[in-house]
């Protein structure tokens, strides 16, 4: 190993190890920042070294390729809106898979047609194993991202045989991987050249990530975004392997293993298995029996005004409001610390209870409510919540139905039976901003608008708010 | 199976489960900036990018080595800006914004 060589391979495990130190202070709020930064600090550190790599020659198209990525990431990062933010970590986690899966494609036809000595078996299978994820990756996430800005419908499209349509897609990857790394195909003379059938596996892997994300409904896309992200880590792994570098084996482990942890707290966030959010096209159609059983209408519940709600919050002493994905798509969240400023000063309690998959990623409502200036330490945890609400004077559901429906807990029968819910219905009075009465993504009725002590205010969250606030001041 | 491929299977295992232990515990607060911090760090392939569109071993390389480049390049830079942009915003009860 020659001093260069040297001097590199100890300034990826420092990477690696500032890697590992800025995720572990990612995951405590007092120190998020300063972690953020130390592994932005590392991936410096990995660029510029990799910079003193002799195989690179030329640096024209690193430059130009450089300063493209910084502009189009810099500028995107400071234009999105907050509640953006979602399809926004779709589409990067996309670009890391693309990145990912070129690097392991480079590795192929270098070989392939560039004269490079032919690849060990076992690195031809870590660059089949990081084109199809990263392939995977890249369309799956823009799929993610057009369901989530709207240009892809959110709902679940489905049609007959698709698990066998996918399923064949799978396997017909999986032949064209061995044949590619073993066959027959990478000898003379046997017809298909093997860049053929790899150009071919990339159009599989590409259309298998389409397929995978369009059956799954929007309010599943947490657990859609947190396994992307986990992929995108995996693929960058196998290109690791591919090239035999352990900065992009470690890192990439990092990632995978944080996002199958996210993954896994939204699944249990919605008592589901990974497989029924996967395949379950979940949320297909407003579900029979919601249809046929005795169809209730506004007149069925207490509907109220602005007027009546603010009463209710502004005598109150404590109050516990909950957002969903509707907070998000009305905007209205900073007329609600608004709403929260003024009960404040009037000496109520304001409390927040978040539900790990209320909106469209882990900790969306979260992002969004500190965009509003809402101090964190007033975010709760529903377990924290829970158990004394009871006590709670009012209960604000904003744009939230599945996660406060009480069926959850009461109907072993629903569909979302056994999944945790905040217990608005205990509360001692609970107030409802919705649109209307229509079901929410599990497609069912939802008790807790019918019950005695509910109140529904229909109208769009952002005006009902805005109303309520001016009542209350005028108390 | 060489010796290689078993350190790096090797590193991989241990790294994943460094990853689990590190992260365990995330406070709610933290999942999305946790995620899109990750995420930026998961454009690691950057550096396999660097070395492909550096080579000089003809256009095509270049080519799809400037392309990977680009899209890691948006990964890294976008990915740690927009973390910090959002964890700027998290604010404990009482601290100035």
């Amino acid at each position: 190993m020659g001093t260069n060589e040297l001097i590199i391979q100890l300034a990826y495990l420092l990477s690696a190890i500032l890697f590992i130190v800025g995720l572990k202070r990612l995951s405590s709020p007092a120190t998020a920042r300063r972690g953020n930064r130390l592994a932005a600090i590392a991936m410096l550190i990995a660029i510029v070294v990799t910079l003193l790599d002799e195989s690179i020659l030329t640096f024209e198209w690193i430059i130009a390729g450089m300063v493209i990525g910084a502009l189009i990431g810099a500028t995107m990062a400071r234009l999105v809106k907050m509640t953006d933010m979602p399809q926004m970590v779709a589409v990067f986690n996309g670009f890391g898979g693309l990145a990912s899966g070129l690097v392991a494609a480079a590795e192929f036809l270098r070989f392939q047609i560039g004269g490079a000595p032919a690849p060990s078996l076992d690195a031809a299978i870590a660059i089949m194993a990081g084109t199809l994820i990263g392939a995977v990756t890249f369309s799956g996430s823009l799929i993610a991202f057009g369901k989530l800005q709207g240009i892809v419908t959110e709902r679940p499209v489905t049609y007959p045989m698709q698990q066998v349509v996918n399923g064949l897609i799978f396997v017909a990857i999986l032949a064209a991987m061995t044949l590619i790394v073993v066959g027959p195909a990478s000898g003379p003379g046997s017809g298909v050249a093997p860049e053929l059938v790899y150009y071919g596996l990339w159009a599989g892997a590409l259309v298998l990530g389409i397929l995978l994300v369009i059956p799954i409904g929007g309010a599943d896309m947490p657990v859609v975004v947190s396994l992307l992200n986990s992929y995108s880590g995996l693929a960058a792994s196998a290109a690791g392997f591919a090239l035999n570098n352990n900065v992009l084996i470690i890192s990439g482990a990092l990632v995978g293993a944080s996002g199958l942890i996210l993954t896994r707290i939204m699944c249990k966030a919605m008592n589901r298995s990974l497989a029924n959010v996967i395949f379950g096209a979940f949320g297909q159609a407003p579900s029979s029996d919601a249809a046929s059983g005795e169809k209730r209408t506004k007149a069925d519940v207490n509907s109220v005004q602005a007027e009546d709600v603010a009463m209710l919050l502004a005598y109150a002493t404590r109050v516990v409001i909950v957002p969903g994905y509707g907070l998000a798509v009305a905007q209205a969240q900073h007329k609600l610390r608004e709403l929260a400023d003024h009960l404040e000063a009037r000496g109520v309690q304001v409390r927040y209870a978040i539900h790990p998959v209320a909106g469209r990623m882990p900790g969306h409502m979260n992002v969004l409510l500190a965009e509003a200036n809402v101090p964190y330490t007033q975010l709760y945890e529903i377990e924290d919540v829970n158990p004394d609400i009871q006590s709670v004077d009012a209960c604000l559901v904003v744009g939230a139905n599945d996660t406060v429906n009480p069926a959850a807990r009461d109907d072993p029968a629903s569909v979302i039976a056994g999944m945790p819910i905040v217990e608005a219905d205990r509360a001692k009075h609970c107030v409802i901003l919705k649109r209307s009465l229509s079901p929410g993504f599990a497609g069912i009725d939802n008790e807790l608008f019918y019950a005695r002590n509910s109140m529904m205010y229909f109208g769009d969250a952002a005006d009902s708010i805005a109303k309520i606030v001016e009542e209350v001041k005028q108390l | 199976m060489s010796g290689t491929i078993l350190v790096s299977i090797y590193v991989f295992v241990l790294a994943m489960f460094t990853g689990f232990e590190v992260i365990t515990k995330v406070p709610p607060t933290l999942h999305t900036p946790l995620m899109s911090g990750a995420n930026a760090i998961s454009g690691i392939s950057i550096v396999g990018a660097l070395v492909i569109a550096g080579m000089g071993e003809g256009l095509l390389f270049s080519v799809i080595g400037t392309v990977a480049l680009v899209a890691a390049t948006i990964n890294v830079v976008g990915g740690f800006m927009v973390t910090d942009r959002m964890l700027r915003m998290f604010r404990r009860d009482g601290e100035a914004s």
